[in-house]
């Protein structure tokens, strides 16, 4: 996703400047998603190029340019919404990647890289449910929604990673040469 | 250490015996201090529910030792123990197991009237226990005439009802629906925050997360564990 179609939905609410869009955008997606405020402004010069914002004519109080989206935004942003987000629009899966090549790479206890991995994982879950439990039910429902998101995306990583391990678990005993597996923060700590 | 509300020392659980043997927890460790919730994950058959009911006293361990609030159950006599099951431990099961024909204040009664509590005292106790896990309202309905994750939150006042402070959780989710299972999780986060040990074992990763530790069982062994927590604000720098 394109910070385009975020800025767009924000202007679908009502007309806005540049550095409320980015603290509005912000709020809407928990901070999960830090903007500075050269990507909103440059952002915003090309939809404006583009005719899908314009702007609305009055400078607030302190003379910041005010956008609203246009028609052709309006469609823009309606067209995104009702496209679903394509699997091959993700960046390369990069775990999916190691483990691959520590199963297969000689002198790596690829059943060692996949343990440290989900700890990390299950410590980030931990985190995210924390950060849950802080949250307002009523009030926060946008952040719980991607907080939700992410839960169940650590969610599959980690079930992801126990298959993983049953499948590995099968294969040979892992090589007698010392694992060169990661070593999460908490386990750094830990040998101290 | 008598200010483990539970502690497994060593404990190694074997059925059978000879060529059969199987060795269902090979030397466990495990400390639960009160107000703190420790997630034990693992697949089928690694040992997670026979670690519970070790914990529990319900199974008794080959070798090693099972603390709780500072008794070793192996010095317990068969009516030690059984005092110490009821007085001490609450079991959460998937079954839910309330009895039909009670209601839930008499569900949640029952075990301070078996504990030779007057029956008086006994629904004053589970109506606090109702009132603390936020289902005081419920208190005259019967099981089928509540929801399930309602007859979970009643279930979790009855492990909960008195003095017992150690919570023992087999999948207590297991039949319920995403909101509903996060609901009685909560149930139980809050309870421990309120003083309660809990040890919650699970195979879904995002409810083992509720828990301050987790440790993962495989072939009846520790293979991994988390420790404690930093602050999650962390999570958001770390995006920053």
């Amino acid at each position: 996703m394109s910070i385009k179609y975020g800025l767009l939905a924000l202007l679908e609410r009502e007309p806005m400047y540049g550095y409320q869009l980015r603290t509005e955008f912000e709020r809407s997606t928990g901070a999960t998603w830090p903007l500075n405020i050269g990507q909103v402004y440059t952002t915003l010069s090309r939809l404006h190029r583009d005719g899908l914002v314009a702007e609305t004519g009055e400078a607030d109080d302190q003379g910041k340019v005010v956008y609203q989206l246009t028609d052709a935004g309006r469609v823009e942003l309606e067209r995104w919404f009702t496209t679903p987000v394509t699997q091959d629009a993700r960046p390369r899966d990069e775990l999916a990647i190691k483990i691959a090549l520590a199963v297969t790479t000689p002198g790596v206890d690829a059943r060692a890289v996949v343990q440290a991995q989900r700890t990390a994982t299950v410590r980030h879950l931990q985190e995210l449910t924390r950060l849950k439990t802080r949250a307002d039910d009523n009030a926060d429902t946008a952040w719980l929604l991607v907080l939700d998101s992410m839960l169940f995306r650590a969610e599959a990583e980690v079930r992801w990673l126990d298959h993983s391990e049953t499948r590995l678990a099968r294969l040979e005993p892992p090589p007698a040469a010392a694992p060169r597996a990661p070593v999460t923060p908490h386990q750094q700590e830990a040998r101290r | 250490m008598t200010d483990l509300a539970l502690e497994l020392r060593d404990v190694t659980r074997v059925h059978g015996s000879g060529p059969t043997a199987v060795t269902a927890l090979h030397r466990v460790n495990l400390k639960v201090a009160p107000g703190r919730l420790v997630a034990v994950m693992g697949p089928s058959g690694s040992g997670k529910s026979t670690l519970l009911q070790l914990a529990g006293g319900l199974d008794t361990p080959s070798e090693g030792d099972v603390v709780v609030e500072g008794r070793r159950l192996g010095d317990l006599s068969r009516a030690g123990l059984a005092e110490l099951r009821r007085r001490s431990v609450g079991y959460v099961f998937q079954d839910l197991n309330l009895i039909p024909a009670l209601t839930a204040v008499e569900n949640v009664a029952l075990p301070r009237e078996l504990d030779g509590v007057k029956l008086a005292q006994a629904r004053e106790d589970a109506m606090a226990a109702l009132t603390d896990i936020g289902v005081a309202d419920l208190a005259k309905r019967f099981p089928d005439e509540m929801s399930g994750g309602q007859q979970q939150r009643v279930a979790i006042a009855r492990a909960l009802v008195g003095p017992r402070r150690l919570l023992l959780a087999d999948e207590p989710t297991g039949a319920l629906d995403s909101n509903t299972g996060e609901a009685v999780l909560r149930t139980i986060r809050a309870r421990c925050d309120a003083g309660a040990a809990g040890v919650l074992v699970t195979h879904e990763a995002r409810h083992a997360a509720w828990a301050d530790e987790i440790v993962f069982l495989r072939d009846g062994r520790v293979v991994d564990e988390t420790g404690t927590l930093g602050a999650p604000d962390s999570l958001l720098e770390g995006a920053q």
